[in-house]
């Protein structure tokens, strides 16, 4: 990139990390921090193992244990030997490479994307990489995150960078400010809709506008977190006073002198006045409401207030079929009012929603009102220190005199690969990021929500619109 | 990992868009430690009833695609996860390319990895070459990476691009991991001149 270019926050990013360009374009990228789980790792250390190599710097690297455990009481340990064995696994793995990690034990832990950032381990201008595709979450922070395959995790174990090639700019800008009972959820949900599950492939997802500015950092990170659901390889929001007052006295953050060094620098990211996007799209945010997904990928999606597409008015064979089965799979009827589903079960947790303000905005509709007969629900905190919080601050008894269940933390029944799982056939409104089929456990219908939303189905047993709460 | 050169294989039809990777290796089955074995799980929601049986409609489960080594799919091929599981059960299973559209950034680079060759064709092309692979063992397509074409049973030659860096790791089968090592100096060399320019960069210890 030249000297005098007007250049994106992403360019920018880029640029700073760029160690060596390959005759075809292919560069050799520097990586910042590496977050890593049980999950996706094991083959990479193996690879490293088999290779006679070392992680190349464990100290710009962190592991967690997320996706396999428990969400009940975890002294015990974990009954399912696989998913025990993956646990034993990284444990095994992070002491014989030296890399820092958080157990199951420790208050710190919890899922990886809620454990960067509330850690400080996430920073402004880094690039961070993880072997997850929700990696996209730390993007909120003004830093290049994304998510890569196990390859690419032993790839930056052993030489901390990697091979790629730039991606292209895209601007989503949101004029204006949410309504009331709108979030952070309802607007990615509502950008995802518009520009579709592939509208961000090949691109970097920049998001800006009043609407944008005006969200604070957890609802920052449930926009860029949910950027994989349009296909972006990444979501960015350039850093502002927002940003430096969340990380300012993170544990792992700079501090003092150290800090306003780096705040400096951070101050000069964000993109050129005239810089140029490949694709800009443009959305008012008063004209959103409340959404919820009616089929099974995250473009599905209708304001509550609107009803179950008909898959007849659509003029492609191939999305015509694919509707018919999403109805089919969601046992959905064409025109069917929204808010007349049932639900059976409501989950409430996920790299998505599973913060503190996640939690306090559905205790706030729970408060003084009853989860409806029937319907299980459930809340896991997203790390150990946000359960703690929300514990301080009694808003687990809130919710639990409401009927909700209160568990420890983890991805739980985002993906069901510990015991939180749906049933066949079960319904749920889910403040997680997928309603693939069987994401929740096999045969299992899901619903994507906001926290606030998620809590007002609990409470009405069907699908509900959350300002006839507020 | 294999490298890729030419394949001429069974093609499968895979008529939908946005096939997921939960939908090819469902989290389920993510509980490994080992990167074989998963191709039984393959597509499993769409390959098994809920008794375990086979679906016979599923495309995979009749002759002559138990044999399929490409897989032609529509818009979207493996969106979501990042799951590397998604390529390794398609290897695991016997699938050297993956013809579509268009791809999901982070699968398509997974393809790579694991020398299974994405091919990205005009929807129009797609449907050309799933009318093709539906004549069964009469059929034979073609992939010549080298000269980045695809022959349909017919003899017709349709071009694709790829990167020229990651055709030639395929085509050589190389180890990526070995590449990056040769700038070696250059990774330390701009460690330090990072470290120097933003000395507030913290470190993360046991």
């Amino acid at each position: 990139m030249g000297a005098g270019m007007k250049r994106t926050l992403f360019d920018k990013l880029w640029d700073s990390h760029v160690v060596e360009r390959l005759p075809d374009g292919t560069c050799v990228l520097y990586i910042d921090r590496h977050l890593v789980h049980e999950v996706t790792s094991p083959q990479a250390f193996e690879g490293l193992r088999l290779a006679g190599r070392a992680v190349r710097r464990p100290e710009a690297t962190i592991a967690v244990v997320d996706h396999n455990i428990p969400t009940s009481d975890r002294r015990a340990g974990i009954s399912e030997p696989e998913s025990r064995l993956q646990v034993e696994t990284l444990e095994k793995n992070v002491a014989e490479f030296g890399v820092p990690y958080f157990p199951v034990l420790d208050a710190r832990q919890g899922i990886v994307h809620i454990v960067g950032p509330e850690q400080g381990i996430s920073l402004p201008g880094m690039t961070i990489v993880c072997g997850d595709s929700h990696t996209s979450t730390h993007g909120a922070l003004g830093a290049l995150a994304f998510g890569i395959g196990t390859s690419e995790v032993e790839h930056v174990l052993a030489t901390q960078t990697l091979l790629q090639r730039p991606a292209k700019n895209m601007l989503v800008e949101v004029s204006g400010r949410l309504p009331l009972g709108v979030t952070a959820k309802d607007l990615v949900l509502a950008i995802i809709g518009r520009i579709g599950t592939a509208g961000g492939t090949g691109h970097v997802i920049e998001y800006a506008g009043e609407a944008v500015r005006a969200l604070d950092m957890a609802g920052r990170m449930t926009v860029c977190n949910m950027s994989i659901e349009a296909g972006a390889r990444a979501g960015l929001i350039a850093p502002d006073e927002t940003t430096f007052a969340y990380v300012k006295g993170r544990p792992y953050a700079p501090a003092g002198d150290a800090f306003d060094q780096a705040v400096a620098y951070w101050r000069t990211l964000p993109a050129d006045e005239g810089a140029a996007y490949d694709k800009r799209v443009h959305l008012h945010a008063a004209e959103i409401a409340p959404m919820v997904t009616w089929g099974t990928n995250p473009e599905a999606v209708v304001p509550i207030t609107g009803a179950v597409p008909d898959p007849e008015a659509e003029a492609d064979e191939t999305a015509r079929g694919q509707m018919r089965r999403m109805l089919d799979y969601m046992g959905l009827n064409a025109g069917q009012r929204m808010t007349e589903v049932p639900i059976d079960v409501v989950f409430i947790g996920s790299c998505t929603n599973g913060r503190i303000e996640d939690i306090r905005a559905a205790a706030a509709i729970a408060r003084g009102r009853r989860v409806a007969a029937g319907v299980r629900a459930l809340v896991v905190a997203g790390s150990g220190l946000v359960k703690q919080q929300a514990e301080a601050e009694g808003l687990d008894r809130v919710l639990t005199e409401a009927g909700f269940e209160w568990r420890e933390p983890g991805c739980s029944m985002c993906l069901g690969m510990n015991p939180d799982k749906l049933a066949p056939g079960q319904r749920c409104a889910s403040t997680s990021n997928r309603n693939f089929e069987g994401r929740q456990g096999p045969g299992g219908r899901t619903h994507l929500v906001s926290p606030a939303m998620a809590a007002a189905a609990a409470v009405r047993g069907r699908l509900a619109d959350v300002r006839e709460f507020v | 990992m294999d490298a890729f050169t030419t394949l001429t294989a069974i093609a499968a039809p895979l008529p939908l868009a946005n096939v997921d990777t939960d939908k090819i290796i469902p989290a389920r089955f993510l509980k490994t430690i080992k990167r074989t074995g998963l191709g039984v799980h393959l597509f499993d929601t769409l390959r098994y009833r809920a008794d375990g049986t086979e679906n016979p409609d599923f495309v995979l489960n009749s002759e002559p695609y138990r044999r399929a080594q490409i897989l032609i799919a529509f818009e979207n091929f493996g969106c979501g996860s990042s799951r590397e599981h998604a390529p390794w059960a398609l290897l695991d299973f016997g699938i050297r390319a993956v013809i579509a559209p268009d791809f999901a950034d982070i699968f398509y680079n997974n393809c790579f990895k694991n020398g299974i060759l994405p091919v990205r064709l005009p929807r129009a092309v797609c449907e050309q070459l799933m009318a093709d692979a539906r004549m069964g063992n009469n059929a034979r397509v073609t992939i010549d990476l080298a000269r980045q074409v695809v022959l349909r049973p017919n003899g017709e030659e349709i071009a694709f691009e790829v990167d020229p860096f990651r055709k030639h790791m395929l085509l050589e089968g190389l180890d990526e991991i070995g590449q990056t090592l040769q700038h070696a100096a250059r990774i330390d060399g701009f460690e330090r001149e990072r470290q120097a320019a933003q000395p507030w960069l913290p470190s993360l210890h046991a």
